[in-house]
């Protein structure tokens, strides 16, 4: 195996053990990325490559702001913006020793869709088929990470950003508890709902790379102030006695037969390691979508009026100071970041915010509690990560409802803040890949590597890797 | 008065700490365009705010003292709308869940004080500056994030007058609270005013307009009684007074429609979700509440029970805060029993000798000893009121010393007998009339014998001593 | 709940966004699709249940009231799309 294709604790030994250096693997990497990206348009912008590292490469969503090196949102408006200043995240990378890979990964625009197709910078493809999308909105990440253009990569999941896309890629994606991440330099999506994860080749990657941006950050009000546990100590393969809640919810009419198939057997593969299985019920999801779109949009729409075209990023021409905004705001945004701007401005707007918002912040109430209860005698919950494996490029873009309800199994998990991990599973008879998503309670990510990390080092799913 | 006058003020302050609400930049108004500023308060993509422990504890000292409720469970909200000097496009502000409610203050009414409700105070953040030029408008974001609180009063006011005097009185209090430097020139106090009139005896309020652009309490003021002259004409004419914002054009002395085309604002207040809950419990406030100073209230009736001052001149003394300072200071150095004497001295002489000068008494240069020797003077009719009033002057021109400047200006009174009786014999030699009048029981008629002989002493004599010669002379 | 041409029209203006007329058609009927599924919470039962403004328990977080280092205005306007010596400039406001 090239370089490029280990997985970074492996990459790590090597460079401990000088039996490899960054820059060996850099070279790797870029050269992979001119022989696969033109197909997969995993990185935007083919600015600033750099000839020496100083660490191993991870690789950045365009939405995490790097000190000096572009950070566009993969929007127009956002063009040409270098921050200033690094994310905290970025920060605790360098401390650790990596190296910020100056290509940014691909995303849509402003984190708002499923499946990467709403970028300035074109759609990315799958590397498992590249006539399929790879998921979003953390779609560029997750192609990159699978199709090895990167070692390991940071995303971010606001609804599903995360999971769905490592779960249409093959690869791992963690969704940490609200707060457990600092924000401070990830650009704004809907702020009660963003965290910042890994996407990684296998379950230590994701345990490690959280280990590294986890903790308190004074610059974040929303971070909390507790220690990080030494997350590869719970990589132990061992989950007998574990009890593991099944939702029903989870398993109605809208889930792919195929889907449901894998996720059962990965469900009795869990059995047999010693788990005990207990169907549970969530009431609430089904508003989960709902409260999200109304919850989501309405902090976007105020989140995004700083996009103005005043101090930084794209400015239309025009000779007054309204006809700028209206004009900078209508060309530097794309359809899909309209839509939801004018949905949530909707919301909050006179009349209906009592009707919209504040009943869809009582919801987001109960559905917590859904969860509350379900952990008061479970110690996670295994359901799938997505309804279906990859759809096509464009079978949903025309139809943003459609669009909407693929995140229907990530939803909840953001609402109700806790952590959730999305492995490798199997694939459909088309060769694409399958997603299980386990949940934990808040600030309890030790039980999705305990796990995650068992069910994959007892199959070979992980293992298997796209022709390209 | 056939209309009762209703007017409501909502005072805009900013917050003396160290650094901005929601960042470190320091709170300098000195400095060059853009130079006190950061990602954070430039509301850079990707920045959060963390509000500053000084301006909560500020802010909660200001509730106290104006006998706020002080809420137990607070939080900010997003005020969203579009301007330029709103660097997010929407201000970080209290809707729903305030600081404090329910306060009040007093100013003084015909009989007895009148008691003015305070609705709220709550927390927000400053705005940037904008220079509008023919083309374009410059924007300089060094004020953006200075922590404000917003005062917003009942409207129990009924006349302009009653409005500045809340204002002093606010303004009294907050400079007692040293929170903020509460200037309106410089914009660090701002009142905006809500005014409406509605027939003596009505229930309902009339419609109301609301004015801004006043940058000072004078100013307000004016801005107020143009108002009520305006919608009084508007009433007896019958015609209908139209709700919107004026502006006050303190050139013209008028106030003008901004007319703005803007319609109704709708500004979806939300929960800030980049910012927590604030839980402040009893004992928070019970802490804070130890740290308040002693209040012009209060101030004045220990002064009236400690040096027992009329409430008059305890008034006086205590409307700024380092005038009392200075006031208390000679009062306690003052070695006589009926402190009246150096209570006089203090709101007559030196006071206006500070109003002269357009400082506060602390900021004469007189040291407070000197002050006393020459009071001291005077007490003991060593030299007159008269020549004391201008010897004080000199004393904080020159920063000579009073027995100087006395001796300088030969001011001693003359006291010696035989000297005044030579003068004495002249001036009833020149007399003979008053003389004769005082004889025949005229006894007033000495009081102009008295005033012959000051003259001819040049104001040296000392009228007591001269009297009891003339009566002794001509009895 | 359903939504109107003109309401759109009212939002996108309150967002600061100029639609075109045939962008303001289609949105109008997503939105229109888009609510009518929202609307699927207004038949729950809320009753004295707390809004979720914040789903962490934490409160209270503040800073001490110490300076850190600001950017130097050129830092600070070096994204500006148009500056005049260190201000921001924007063109002319009319309300
Ligand atoms: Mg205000
Ligand atoms: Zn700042």
């Amino acid at each position: 195996m090239e370089l490029n294709q280990l997985t970074a604790h492996e990459l790590l030994a090597k460079l401990k053990s000088g039996s490899t250096t960054p820059d060996a693997i850099g070279k790797l990497l870029y050269a992979r990325i001119q022989e696969v990206d033109a197909r997969v348009n995993a990185y935007v912008r083919s600015s600033g490559l750099i000839s020496s590292f100083g660490g191993l490469p991870v690789t950045i969503k365009d939405n995490i702001c790097t000190d000096g090196l572009n950070t566009e949102c993969c929007s127009k408006i956002l063009q040409g913006f270098r921050p200033p200043y690094d994310a905290t995240v970025i920060c605790k990378l360098k401390e650790f020793g990596a190296n910020i890979f100056p290509l940014k990964a691909n995303m849509d625009e402003f984190a708002f869709g499923s499946s990467t197709e709403n970028s300035y910078f074109g759609p990315t493809h799958n590397p498992w088929d590249l006539a399929s999308v790879p998921g979003g909105s953390s779609g560029g990440s997750a192609a990159a990470v699978a199709a090895d253009e990167a070692i390991w990569a940071l995303g971010s999941d606001t609804g599903g950003s995360i999971r769905q896309p490592a779960s249409f890629c093959g690869v791992v994606g963690l969704k940490p508890t609200y707060g457990r991440v600092s924000r401070f330099g990830l650009i704004a999506f809907a702020s009660s709902l963003d965290q910042i994860g890994p996407i990684t080749k296998d379950v230590e990657d994701a345990a490690i790379l959280t280990q590294v941006i986890s903790g308190y950050d004074p610059n974040d009000s929303t971070s909390v102030n507790q220690n990080v546990p030494d997350y590869t100590k719970s990589l132990t393969k061992d989950i007998k006695g574990l009890k593991i809640g099944i939702p029903k919810e989870y398993f109605v009419q809208g889930l792919d037969p195929e889907i449901k198939f894998s996720i059962e057997e990965a469900i009795n593969k869990l059995k047999s390691l010693g788990a005990s299985i207990k169907q549970v019920s969530l009431p609430h999801t089904e508003y989960a979508v709902p409260v999200y779109y109304i919850i989501a949009t309405a902090e976007a729409s105020s989140n995004l009026a700083r996009f103005d075209g005043v101090q930084y990023g794209y400015r239309a021409k025009a000779d007054n100071l309204i006809q700028m905004y209206k004009k900078t705001r209508a060309e530097g945004f794309g359809a899909e970041a309209k839509r939801r701007i004018i949905l949530g401005t909707f919301v909050l707007s006179h009349g209906y915010y009592d009707a919209y918002y504040l009943r869809a912040l009582k919801v987001r109430t109960l559905i917590k509690q859904d969860f509350d209860q379900v952990f008061s005698d479970c110690d996670c919950i295994v359901a799938p990560t997505s309804p279906s494996a990859a759809f096509k490029i464009g079978e949903k873009t025309e139809d943003p409802l459609k669009m909407y309800l693929s995140d229907i199994y990530t939803i909840s998990v953001n609402l109700a803040g806790i952590p959730a991990i999305s492995i490798p599973c199997g694939f459909t008879k088309k060769g694409l890949p399958i997603g299980l998503q386990v949940m934990a309670k808040a600030f309890n990510e030790e039980m999705l590597f305990k796990v995650a990390h068992t069910f994959e080092q007892n199959t070979e799913w992980h293992k298997i890797k796209p022709k390209l | 008065m056939k209309y009762q006058t209703v007017i409501g003020l909502e005072v805009h302050l900013q917050l003396n700490t160290k650094t901005k609400a929601f960042c470190g930049c320091v709170i300098d108004f000195g400095k060059a365009p853009n130079s006190s500023v950061c990602p954070v308060c430039l509301g850079f993509p990707g920045t959060l705010p963390v509000y500053n422990k000084e301006a909560l504890n500020f802010a909660i000292k200001v509730a106290l003292a104006f006998n706020c409720q002080v809420q137990g469970h607070t939080k900010f909200d997003r005020k969203n709308y579009f301007y330029p000097d709103l660097p997010k496009n929407y201000q970080i502000s209290q809707y729903d869940l305030p600081l404090s409610l329910n306060g009040y203050l007093y100013i003084h009414g015909k009989d007895e004080p009148k008691r003015i409700g305070i609705t709220r105070i709550h927390l927000e953040e400053d705005a940037g500056k904008l220079i509008h030029e023919a083309g374009s408008s410059l924007v300089d974001y060094n004020r953006t994030g200075i922590p404000l609180i917003e005062i917003v009063s009942e409207p129990d006011l009924n006349s302009p007058q009653e409005a500045f005097d809340y204002l002093t009185n606010l303004k009294s209090i907050l400079e007692y609270l040293d929170v903020s430097d509460c200037d309106m020139e410089k914009g660090s106090l701002r009142c905006d005013a809500n005014i409406s009139l509605r027939l003596n005896g009505a229930k309902e309020l009339g419609v109301k307009t609301e004015l801004k652009n006043m940058n000072s309490f004078k100013g307000v003021k004016d801005a107020l009684t143009y108002e009520v002259i305006r919608q009084t004409e508007l009433l007896e004419n019958k015609e209908k007074i139209t709700q919107d914002t004026r502006l006050w054009d303190a050139e013209k002395g008028v106030t003008v429609s901004m007319r703005s085309k803007e319609g109704a604002k709708d500004y979806r207040y939300f929960p800030e979700p980049d910012l927590t809950v604030f839980i402040i419990n009893q004992m928070m406030t019970e802490q804070i509440k130890t740290q308040l100073p002693e209040l012009p209230q209060e101030k004045s009736l220990r002064f009236m029970r400690d040096y027992s001052l009329s409430e008059y001149d305890a008034k006086i003394l205590v409307s700024s805060k380092k005038d009392a300072q200075f006031a208390e200071e000679c009062i306690q150095k003052y070695p006589g029993k009926d402190k009246k004497e150096i209570v006089n001295w203090l709101i007559g002489p030196l006071l206006s000798e500070a109003n002269l000068r357009k400082g506060e008494l602390n900021q004469l240069s007189i040291n407070k000893d000197e002050l006393l020797c020459l009071i001291g003077f005077v007490e003991r009719g060593e030299i007159s009121h008269l020549s004391a009033k201008s010897v004080l002057t000199q004393m904080i021109d020159s920063g000579k010393t009073a027995q100087a400047l006395i001796k300088e200006g030969n001011l001693l009174q003359v006291s010696n007998e035989s000297e005044l009786i030579k003068i004495i014999e002249t001036v009833i030699a020149e007399n003979e009339k008053s003389t004769a009048d005082f004889k025949a029981g005229k006894t007033n008629a000495i009081m102009f014998l008295v005033g012959q002989v000051m003259k001819k002493s040049l104001g040296k004599a000392n009228p007591k001593i001269v009297g009891d010669l003339i009566r002794r002379r001509l009895s | 709940m359903s939504i109107d041409k003109e309401t759109v029209e009212q939002v996108a203006h309150l967002a600061r966004i100029e639609l075109q007329p045939n962008e303001l058609e289609k949105l109008s009927g997503q939105l229109h699709d888009i609510l009518g599924f929202i609307d699927k919470i207004s038949t729950l039962n809320i009753e004295n249940i707390a809004p979720a403004s914040h789903i962490l328990p934490i409160s209270n977080v503040l800073r001490e009231d110490v300076p850190h280092i600001s950017l130097t205005p050129e830092k600070a306007l070096e994204n500006a799309p148009s500056k005049q010596g260190n201000f921001f400039s924007v063109p002319k406001v009319i309300e």
